[in-house]
């Protein structure tokens, strides 16, 4: 259950989708995100499809984690497919109790669910390839221009990674408490709810508990390290844009716009 | 009666790109009443064994019984009698203070005997009891809250929770670990005259070779998820290639006496013990003066 949870993880490698710039990749990103948005034609959906799945294989990222990250979103993709199928108005192929299933509607149903998937397999495909601490500067840097306007963009990215480092390590110890407690023999997975919901409490206790001293001692360090906020400070990796990051966004700005041209066309 | 594995194998996340094999073809048997250390190097798969023993996880390959009763029964009527046999092992993990959650000291160490569903009189028979093993005193410290103790009291506390579910079996990991030399003395004893008056045995995983020599009778050496050795202290910490392959170090007596040997004093190749250097030191030197 807990081994479920892909976020956050990344997968060392050397491929062009791990070199670019992190930068390059969330602006690239959010734009193909758009773009899955705003088109609807059979076509475009097959390009931007082909698109995806050439990333996924020169990502080296291994297939089982890319079906890994779609698992958390099944029952959302099936519900609203079996919605869409039932509820668009068109040729009724069969009829279930009072809903009629149409040819329009496994359509539409099959274009939400692709858009869903390629909206999770693109955002994983970041993540995977990118470390969080790249990813957390990016976001930096890009949210740097709106610190004019008082938003503390360096503390939320130092929240952001101080988060995403925790992760693991607070799974990790959820795992060793449960443990411990199912040692003294104490039982998740059975009784009534409200036994279940007081089965929590001798594991929220310790974790939070150990979550506090956690933050506590880290606090002290970065202290003792003379962290005192973003202001003056550099970074030992300065992001830097390369040749390979100008041809990323020339070939998006050229695809997208190729793309639309297409859509436009009667 | 004794715990037993039986060519126990386990495999971390199988079927995914992150496989990792942590044990393979363990088998062995550890007799009830017995004092065994378990050693080897960070990574060897001393945590993944211990977590076996008490059916927190059960083994890819292979069966542990506990009491003759597998841990892991294939039909749903034995499953109870699995529980029952897991519940005769006590497990108390590395710094165990840190599942301590309840008001006070004694509501906390009930916590165990409230879920097997004992009665009121029973459950506070055994907080009694628990604390009086771990030198706690009842009237003392029943009503203070875990979380104003010392490090040491706290861990005594968190032990005393397992003792009160009546183990006969109880496994601890590094019990000693972070805690000061008066501390560490005062666990280490406690531990001793359990094993000596409560007849509890005793599994524990320990990074002090010294301290392996002095308190058990068996030790378990593991290395990247195989048995390495499984006899008696003073038999596997003369075989210095094993340990090499371990990664460990023989105890720092034996050491001592292999310097000693070296700068010429006749000194036994099995002395493993502080007081065995210090008394055949004192003999040689009253013999020289004599």
């Amino acid at each position: 259950m807990l081994s479920d949870i892909t976020i956050g993880q990344f997968f060392p490698g050397d491929t062009f989708l791990h070199r670019l710039d992190p930068r390059t990749k969330l602006i690239t990103l959010i734009f193909f995100m758009v773009a899955i948005f705003a088109f609807h034609t059979f076509g475009i959906y097959a390009a931007l499809t082909l698109f995806t799945v050439i990333l996924v294989f020169s990502s080296n990222v291994p297939m089982g984690m890319i079906l890994r990250s779609i698992k958390p979103i099944l029952w959302i993709l099936l519900f609203t497919f079996v919605i869409h199928v039932f509820s668009t108005p068109g040729d009724s192929l069969f009829r279930l109790w009072r809903f009629d299933a149409t040819l329009e509607g496994i359509e539409r149903g099959t274009f939400i669910s692709l858009r869903l998937i390629l909206l999770i397999v693109l955002a994983s495909l970041l993540t995977f390839t990118t470390s969080p601490l790249k990813l957390t500067d990016a976001m930096e840097a890009l949210l740097s221009p709106l610190k004019r306007f008082g938003v503390p963009a360096h503390e939320l990215a130092m929240m952001m990674t101080i988060a995403l480092r925790f992760v693991p390590t607070l799974i990790e110890e959820t795992d060793r408490i449960m443990k411990a407690q199912e040692s003294r023999g104490a039982d998740f997975s059975e009784g009534s709810i409200v036994a279940r919901v007081r089965a929590v409490v001798p594991i929220l206790v310790p974790l939070f508990l150990s979550a506090f001293r956690r933050a506590d001692d880290l606090a002290l360090a970065m202290e003792a390290r003379c962290y005192h906020g973003g202001e003056g400070r550099t970074q030992m990796k300065a992001l830097c844009f390369h040749r390979l990051d100008v041809i990323a966004f020339l070939f998006t700005a050229v695809f997208l716009t190729v793309l639309t041209i297409l859509s436009l066309q009667p | 009666m004794a715990i037993e594995l039986q060519n126990v194998s386990y495999t971390y996340m199988a079927n995914t790109p992150m496989e990792r094999q942590a044990l393979s073809g363990i088998s062995l048997e550890i007799q009830e009443g017995s004092f065994t250390a378990i050693a080897g190097h960070t990574g060897s798969g001393k945590s993944t064994l211990l977590q076996h023993l008490n059916g927190l996880i059960h083994p890819t390959n292979g069966h542990v019984l506990v009491d003759g009763v597998d841990l892991q029964p294939k039909k749903k009527a034995e499953r109870r009698r699995a529980k029952a046999a897991a519940q005769q092992v006590g497990m108390v993990f590395q710094y165990p203070e840190q599942q301590l959650f309840e008001e006070t000291v004694a509501k906390d160490i009930a916590f165990g005997p409230q879920n097997l569903g004992l009665s009121e009189e029973e459950i506070e028979g055994r907080v009694r009891e628990a604390m009086e093993l771990m030198h706690l005193d009842y009237a003392t410290f029943k009503d203070v809250s875990p979380f104003a103790l010392s490090g040491g009291q706290m861990r005594r506390v968190a032990i005393a929770g397992m003792l009160a579910l009546r183990p006969k079996y109880l496994v601890l990991d590094e019990p000693t670990a972070g805690l000061d030399p008066r501390g560490r003395r005062e666990l280490t004893e406690t531990i001793t005259r359990l094993h000596r008056e409560e007849h509890v045995t005793i599994l524990f995983v320990s990074h002090n070779m010294d301290d392996i020599v002095r308190l058990a009778d068996r030790v378990v050496v593991l290395s990247k998820g195989r048995l390495l050795a499984y006899d008696t202290p003073r038999r596997v910490f003369q075989q210095d290639v094993l340990l090499e392959e371990a990664g460990l170090q023989p105890p720092e007596a034996f050491q001592l006496a292999a310097c000693l040997r070296e700068a010429g004093i006749e000194i036994p190749v099995d002395t493993m013990r502080e007081e065995e250097v210090v008394s055949r030191v004192l003999e040689l030197f009253r013999g020289r003066r004599g």
